[in-house]
C-alpha cells in the first residue's frame, strides 16, 4: 500500500512539472495556433539565467522568481520580434512558416547557450531537503523538493485561474485566442494581448526548467524530453484548454510513475508515446469536451 | 465634411470586385439604410470601412478622419464600431463578458459601468441572462449582446451587419426600435447594412441600394418606399 501512495506522489511531482510545460505549450497554441518547439530553448535560457543568480548570490528564491521573469521576457520578444511577423504572412505555407520558425529558434538558443555556458553538465542545489519523508520505519522516495514542485506548480496555475477567468486581461486573453476578429472589433489590441499570452507561457516553461534541474542536471538540451512530455500532456488535455494541461501532466506523471514502478523502467517513455498516438487516435479533442476547454 | 462619406470605392473580395466605385454619405445623427441582395457587396463594405478588408481605391471618412488604412481597434477608440453579421457574440463566454469585452479599452470604468447599466435599460431582456453563456440565447437576445457591446465602448458612428439576419418579425421591429431610440436620445450615427429592405427603410432616414457592388439609388428612405420600379427591380416588395 505505501508503495503505491509512495509511487503515485512521485508521480504527482513529475506530473506537476509536465503540467507546467504543457501550460507555457498550450498558452501559446491557443493564443497564435502555433506549437513552440522554441519553449525547449526558452526555458533552457531562463534557467541558466536562474543558475547564474544562483552562482553570483546563492540565492534559490531569488532564482526562481528571477528565471520566470526571465522566461516571461524571453517569451514576449519570441512574438514580438519573430511569431507576430510570420504568422501576418500569407501564401500556401503561411501557416507552418511560424512553426519551422520555432524550430530553427530552439536550435539557435541551444547553440547560443552552449557558447556561453559551455556543454559541460550545471548543477542548481536545491532549497529543501531531498532526502524521502519518513514514515515509521519506511522512507519514501517522496521528498520536501517533491513536495515543493508540487505546490509550486498549484500556485502557478492557481493564479493562472484567477487571471484568466477573473480578470480584465484574461477577459482579453481568451477573446484574442478564440475569437480574434471579434476582439479586435470589440477594441482589444489583439497582438499585444499575444504577447502576454507568449510571456506567460514563458514564464511558466521557466519554472518547469527550474523545477525539474535538481533531477537531470543542466546542458543546453536538457529539456528537450521535458518539451516532449509537456507535448503529450497537452495533447492529453486536448491542447486548448489549461485546466486539460493541468489535468493532463498529472495523468502523464501518474502513468509513467505506475510503469516505472510496476512495469518496467525501460517501458516507461515508449509508453508515453503510445499513450500520445492512442489519445490522438480514440479522443483527439483530449479529456476536456470542446466548449468546455475554452473556458481556461 | 462631416459624417460618413465615401467616394470612389472599390473593394475586391477574392478575385470578384464586390464593390465598385461607389459612393454615398451618412449625414451625423441619421440612421442610414445600406439595402442590397445577398452578394450586393454589403459584408465587404463594412469590412473595408473598418480595418478589416484593404480597399484598392477611393476613400472613406468619419469627419476628418481616414477610414481606409485604419485598424479596427485604432477605430473603436475613436467611436468608429463594427458590429459583424451573427459572429461578433463569442458564445463561450457569459452574456456579462461578452459586454465587458467591449470596455476593456476605456479607462473611465465609471461610465463603462454606467454604460452597461443603460444597455440593460435598452435591453432588459438581458438583464437575468447575464451569468448565461451566449451560446444559449436566441438569435433576438445575440443581436442584442451583440449590439451593446458595441454601445459599451460609447461609439458616435455605429456599422450593423444585418442585425436582422435569421431573426422573426416582431424581434427585428424590436431590435429597429431600440436603434431608433439609439439614434434619437444618444445622437449615433447608425449606419445600417440590410437584406431586409422594407423593415430598415421603414425605420432609416435615408437609403442608399447597390447592386453587384454598384450605386443603384439614394434618396430619402420614404422616397425609396415609394418607387414602384425600385421597389420591383431590387427591394423585392
Amino acid at each position: 500500500m505505501i508503495r503505491l501512495i509512495s509511487t503515485l506522489l512521485i508521480g504527482l511531482s513529475s506530473g506537476a512539472i509536465y503540467a507546467l510545460m504543457a501550460l507555457a505549450l498550450v498558452l501559446v497554441w491557443r493564443s497564435t495556433r502555433v506549437v513552440n518547439f522554441a519553449q525547449a530553448g526558452q526555458a533552457i535560457l531562463s534557467t541558466y539565467i536562474g543558475y547564474e543568480v544562483i552562482v553570483h548570490v546563492n540565492n534559490y528564491w531569488l532564482a526562481l522568481p528571477i528565471a520566470a521573469l526571465a522566461g516571461a521576457v524571453i517569451g514576449a520578444l519570441v512574438d514580438a520580434i519573430l511569431i507576430r511577423r510570420l504568422s501576418q504572412s500569407t501564401g500556401p505555407s503561411a501557416g507552418i512558416r511560424p512553426v519551422i520558425a520555432t524550430l530553427g529558434l530552439l536550435g539557435l538558443i541551444s547553440s547560443i547557450v552552449g557558447l556561453i555556458w559551455g556543454n559541460d553538465l550545471k548543477r542548481i542545489p536545491t532549497p529543501v531537503g531531498t532526502h524521502g519523508y519518513t514514515f515509521g520505519h519506511t522512507t519514501i522516495p517522496f521528498s520536501p523538493y517533491n513536495l515543493l514542485i508540487v505546490a509550486s506548480a498549484a500556485i502557478v496555475m492557481l493564479l493562472f485561474a484567477i487571471v484568466f477567468q477573473r480578470t480584465n486581461l484574461g477577459l482579453a486573453l481568451r477573446a484574442s485566442a478564440f475569437a480574434p476578429e471579434t476582439a479586435r472589433l470589440a477594441g482589444v489590441r489583439v497582438d499585444r494581448t499575444r504577447t502576454i499570452g507568449w510571456a506567460f507561457a514563458g514564464a511558466a516553461g521557466a519554472i518547469a526548467g527550474v523545477m525539474i534541474t535538481p533531477q537531470n542536471a543542466l546542458s543546453p538540451n536538457s529539456m528537450d524530453l521535458l518539451l516532449v512530455l509537456g507535448f503529450v500532456a497537452a495533447v492529453i488535455g486536448g491542447l486548448d484548454s489549461l485546466i486539460g494541461a493541468g489535468l493532463g501532466g498529472i495523468v502523464l506523471g501518474l502513468g509513467l510513475a505506475l510503469i516505472l514502478e510496476y512495469v518496467s523502467t525501460s517501458l516507461a517513455f515508449p509508453a508515453a508515446f503510445i499513450v500520445l498516438i492512442l489519445v490522438l487516435l480514440v479522443r483527439p479533442q483530449g479529456l476536456l469536451g470542446k466548449l468546455r476547454s475554452r473556458d481556461a | 465634411m462631416s459624417g460618413l462619406v465615401v467616394k470612389d470605392l472599390s473593394v475586391s473580395h477574392g478575385a470578384v470586385q464586390a464593390v465598385r466605385n461607389l459612393s454615398f454619405a451618412v449625414a451625423p445623427g441619421s440612421l442610414t439604410a445600406i439595402i442590397g441582395a445577398n452578394g450586393a457587396g454589403k459584408t465587404t463594405l463594412l469590412r473595408a470601412l473598418t480595418g478589416l478588408k484593404k480597399a484598392e481605391s477611393g476613400s472613406a471618412f468619419w469627419n476628418d478622419l481616414s477610414l481606409l488604412g485604419a485598424k479596427p481597434e485604432g477605430l473603436v477608440r475613436a467611436g468608429v464600431v463594427h458590429v459583424a453579421d451573427g459572429k461578433s457574440v463569442i458564445p463561450e463566454f457569459t452574456v456579462e463578458e461578452n459586454l465587458d469585452l467591449g470596455g476593456l479599452w476605456r479607462r473611465g470604468k465609471k461610465d463603462v459601468a454606467l454604460a452597461k447599466s443603460e444597455i440593460l435599460q435598452l435591453f432588459p431582456a438581458l438583464t437575468t441572462r447575464m451569468k448565461q453563456h451566449a451560446a444559449t440565447l436566441s438569435g433576438g437576445e445575440r443581436q442584442m449582446v451583440a449590439i451593446g457591446r458595441a454601445l459599451m465602448s460609447r461609439p458616435k458612428l455605429l456599422l450593423l451587419d444585418e442585425p436582422s439576419l435569421g431573426l422573426a418579425p416582431k424581434v427585428i421591429a424590436n431590435i429597429f426600435d431600440s436603434l431608433n431610440q439609439l439614434r434619437s436620445e444618444f445622437g449615433l450615427t447608425i449606419a445600417l447594412v440590410e437584406q431586409n429592405a422594407m423593415s430598415a427603410l421603414k425605420v432609416a432616414d435615408h437609403g442608399v441600394v447597390i447592386n453587384l457592388g454598384e450605386l443603384v439609388a439614394s434618396g430619402p428612405a420614404s422616397q425609396l418606399l415609394a418607387d414602384p420600379a425600385l421597389r420591383a427591380a431590387y427591394l423585392g416588395f
